[in-house]
């Protein structure tokens, strides 16, 4: 059995926080460079130029990209030989959020109740997702999402009989009509099957895969680049100005179902989908 | 990429009349920002028979929660947000003089309809870019709602603020004509 210090998980999550904000993918930047080789209208071009410029004095001068520093989405994967001292991990991790959007100069977007809507000063709870495998690592990831592009998500519980086409078009239909509300150029988070609320989590996991990266299973890779040449003529363009860089990608992600349903969940990150991640090994007991 | 169009506030029913969808702007002067919350406020202000905190005829107001200053900053990211939260109050603020609104994102028809009848412009600043756009804001300062901390309503000055106009004041909408350019059925 290993053992890990709550002190050293909350000063990671406060870095993460930071570095999530303030310095954008290579993944993305990668994305809108190849997006300013096929870009046909001028305006689009000149938003991308923008975006990377955008992206470039955030890094420089340690300043936030975007003013929506998001709620602080995490994903813990937590070795089950792994024992958390001095505290609750859950607890950890939030007085990590707290900390990293205080030093950082980042926005508290989070209000306490969704009705009576009083900011809680923090940016605290943040949203966890704990995953128990093997081993003695804590493995993080920090994915601020600004609700711009995830106000745009939709779910459908399709029927089986609508079939691959049916989910496509519905992935199609809801960026469509978003248009430019999520800052396009977006990445689109797809998941299908298991249940509702799987479904909506395995789209915002897919938010997680770098730009560029296909799904390794071939037939779903192949879904992916059909679904993002759809969208890509949809002509919204960046800033919904007009053009065909719609999306940077597609990610899909699949898991096993009900013998009567296909749920179909579709989550919009916009062009600053920011995610940071550390791997922290526990120590011997 | 057509020209450059230079504007200064107050904005005008003189000056707004030239700008049509599609223009690249640069405005220079006082504009205000206003989000969800000082919007609510603002409007039951006036439903009681209030002043408003500031005099809304020929004024801009950019849609706009920024972060927190750090120190040496005028002010931190400032990049726009959605407009459409914005679409139940906008209406009334353009009745009442309001000329020109910047944010991102789609306007529901009734505040086009509002925009045609008064004579007021829907500009776009480029979401997600808030680094870039704070740059060219030189001063700002907390003029009401301080209880509403990056939602309190702020005067800014700024310096060839970068927009584009999205929706003139004939309607014409830079969301349709370009999707439409661009669109492969």
């Amino acid at each position: 059995m290993k053992q890990i210090l709550v002190e050293e998980i909350i000063t990671a999550v406060e870095k993460l926080c930071i570095e999530a904000n303030y310095d954008l993918g290579d993944d993305i930047m990668a994305g809108f460079r190849q997006a300013l080789e096929t870009e046909e209208s001028p305006l689009g071009r000149e938003v991308i130029d923008r975006l990377m410029e955008n992206a470039k004095i955030a890094h420089n001068e340690r300043v936030p990209m975007c003013q929506d520093t998001g709620m602080a989405v995490l994903f813990v994967e937590i070795g089950q030989d792994l024992h958390v001292v001095g505290g609750g991990l859950t607890d950890a991790l939030n007085e990590g959020v707290r900390r990293g959007y205080d030093q950082g100069y980042l926005r508290k977007s989070v209000v306490k109740d969704p009705f009576e809507r009083v900011n809680t000063g923090d940016n605290t709870p943040a949203v966890i997702h704990y995953n128990i495998v093997p081993g003695n690592k804590l493995h993080l990831v920090i994915a601020p999402k600004g609700f711009g592009s995830e106000n745009m998500g939709a779910l459908k519980m399709c029927k089986p009989s609508e079939g691959l086409e049916g989910a496509m078009q519905f992935v199609v239909d809801t960026v469509d009509k978003a248009g430019g509300n999520p800052c396009p150029p977006i990445i689109v988070g797809v998941g299908v099957g298991g249940t509702m609320e799987k479904a909506t989590f395995l789209a915002k996991e897919a938010l997680l895969r770098p730009v560029g990266e296909h799904s390794p299973e071939e037939r779903l890779a192949k879904v992916e680049t059909e679904l993002l040449e759809r969208i890509n003529k949809l002509g919204i363009g960046p800033q919904g100005f007009g053009g065909r860089t719609t999306a940077l990608a597609v990610n899909l992600e699949v898991y096993p179902t009900h013998i009567a349903g296909m749920p179909v969940a579709v989550n919009i990150g916009c062009h600053a989908t920011r995610h940071k991640e550390i791997t922290l090994e526990g120590r011997d007991a | 990429m057509a020209d450059v169009i230079r504007i200064e506030t107050p904005l005008t029913q003189e000056k707004l009349a030239q700008l049509k969808a599609g223009d690249n702007v640069l405005i220079s002067g006082v504009i205000y920002t206003g989000r969800d919350a000082a919007h609510k406020k603002m409007v039951e202000a006036l439903a009681r028979r209030e002043v408003l905190p500031f005099d809304v005829k020929d004024q801009i107001i950019y849609f706009v929660g920024p972060t927190p200053a750090k120190p040496g900053q005028v002010i931190g990211s400032a990049g726009p947000t959605t407009s459409g939260r914005m679409d139940a109050y906008s209406p009334i603020l353009i009745a009442k003089g309001l000329t020109g609104m910047i944010g991102k994102g789609l306007r529901l028809p009734e505040v086009i309809k509002a925009m045609k009848a008064h004579g007021a412009i829907y500009f776009g600043a480029i979401g997600g870019a808030g680094a870039l756009i704070a740059k060219r804001i030189l001063e700002a300062e907390v003029i009401a709602y301080p209880e509403l901390g990056p939602e309190a309503i702020r005067r800014l000055v700024v310096k060839d603020f970068p927009v584009m106009v999205i929706i003139d004041s004939q309607g014409n909408n830079l969301y349709e004509t370009g999707k439409a350019q661009y669109r492969r059925a």
